[in-house]
């Protein structure tokens, strides 16, 4: 069966929807700059599932359910949908921690970064050059022979725990709601300000999930692919779609008035360059090593993919990690330990590309 | 006989990786690489094209894919 999103103009097409819905799940109340940004909304449903304490932050995104869920449907429709596990899940697992910590220096995830450059953030500059960055190093490694090894089959429901677990998620939603004015419903926890408070209608958030879910998981939109493939094979075909994907969001951002350039007083960031720059080079690294953006971790996590569902997982831990102890940025800059979680998440990240390299064929 | 690349279980880009190595080190003739994901297909299909090379597919076993690469 010939797969239309996965051609020229298929990738182009979901990058336009893409850029579409989310300067409109902002219009419908998602924060600043960010009505879709992975590490920032598995960092708030981190928060909602009180792994970190930070009263700003904590909100179950049915984006991300969606993200999951549409890739599922969609993979499940076309006989895509293909369980399978056990490729370095521990290395996975802490590199995620890491893309995230790195995500949080930068205050968001590539998706963000180019839907910040969208909305006139200027940060977002150094952001997109230091994922660059990252990327081209995580490409020498690959160059290099650098592998997490295969992936081996496994029965359906070892594929379907990732999904699942957001079922329950979503579950949780629906059995304790958000109660007006209260920081808890149940077990969930619900930012009363800050960016975790700002959110679209739930309904219109997880719409909105499962159709990017379904489109990327067609056309294997990746954010991280996108700059990977041109560094590596001088391919510029998920690019396209990435091109699209800023510029169809700039044009909805100045039809909707939501685009404000400049660089002072721009929406959850900060204007510390350099760690704006670092940040995303530890973001990138973490992303090529591990074959993946975080959006396209969550797609394949819902085709089936046990390792990007441990990835994911670090993802969200990290962003455990990265409010309880510090090392999330603000809007005021740096957070108090952001540059030693940097320097160790580097230092992983470094020795992980060096080290596992195994090939048993090919280069 | 030709050489076979086995691809499977591995996730991208490792598989093109591979199948543009073994291009570069050929020239020319054919190749066959086994890959498991219908994005490794795609993928090494769109590289295999745009170095010159005809790309023909075999569904090998369920879920599998066999491609085969000539020039």
């Amino acid at each position: 069966m010939k797969n239309f999103f996965a051609g020229k103009w298929g990738i182009v097409v979901v990058g336009l929807a893409i850029g579409v819905l989310a300067p409109l799940l902002q219009f419908w109340g998602n924060p600043g700059n960010m009505g879709v940004c992975v590490a920032c909304f598995e960092r708030d449903m981190a928060g909602a599932l009180g792994l970190h304490r930070a009263d700003v932050v904590q909100y179950m995104r049915p984006e991300i359910i969606g993200f999951v869920l549409g890739s599922l449907f969609a993979a499940l429709a076309a006989r895509d949908f293909r369980p399978r596990a056990g490729s370095a899940p521990l290395v996975r697992f802490l590199l995620g921690v890491f893309a995230m910590i790195g995500a949080l220096i930068f205050l968001g995830c590539p998706w963000r970064a180019l839907l910040r450059l969208a909305g006139g953030d200027g940060n977002a500059i150094a952001g997109i050059l230091g994922l660059v960055a990252g990327i081209w190093l995580g490409t020498r490694f690959l160059r290099a022979g650098f592998t997490l090894g295969r992936s081996q089959k496994t029965p359906a429901v070892a594929g379907l725990l990732l999904p699942l677990l957001m079922v329950l998620f979503l579950g949780l939603m629906l059995i304790y709601p958000q109660v007006e004015n209260e920081p808890a419903s149940g077990v969930l926890f619900y930012s009363l300000k800050g960016p975790g408070a700002q959110h679209a209608p739930l309904l219109l958030s997880l719409a909105a999930g499962l159709a990017i879910g379904a489109l990327a998981q067609r056309s294997r939109f990746c954010t991280m692919g996108a700059f990977r493939d041109l560094l590596l094979f001088r391919q510029i075909h998920l690019l396209t779609g990435v091109l699209a994907l800023v510029a169809a969001a700039f044009v909805v951002n100045l039809a909707l008035g939501q685009f404000h350039p400049g660089v002072e007083g721009q929406p959850v960031a900060h204007t510390a360059q350099v760690w704006n720059f670092l940040g995303m080079v530890l973001a990138g690294l973490a992303f090529a090593l591990a074959g993946g953006c975080p959006g396209r971790q969550l797609f394949m996590a819902g085709e089936g993919d046990g390792d990007a569902g441990v990835f994911v997982l670090g993802m969200i831990v990290g962003a455990a990690f990265a409010h309880n102890f510090g090392l999330a940025s603000s809007p005021k800059g740096l957070g108090p330990h952001g540059l030693e979680a940097w320097v160790v998440g580097m230092v992983f990240c470094l020795g992980i590309g060096l080290f596992m390299r195994n090939r048993t064929q090919g280069a | 006989m030709a050489e076979i690349i086995d691809a499977r279980g591995l996730s991208c880009p490792q598989p093109v990786l591979d199948a543009l190595a073994a291009m570069n080190r050929l020239g020319s003739g054919s190749l066959e690489v086994l890959v498991d994901t219908e994005a490794s297909k795609e993928n090494v299909s769109r590289a295999a094209a745009s170095k010159g090379w005809a790309v023909q597919v075999q569904d090998s076993a369920p879920g599998e894919y066999r491609l085969i690469l000539s020039k």
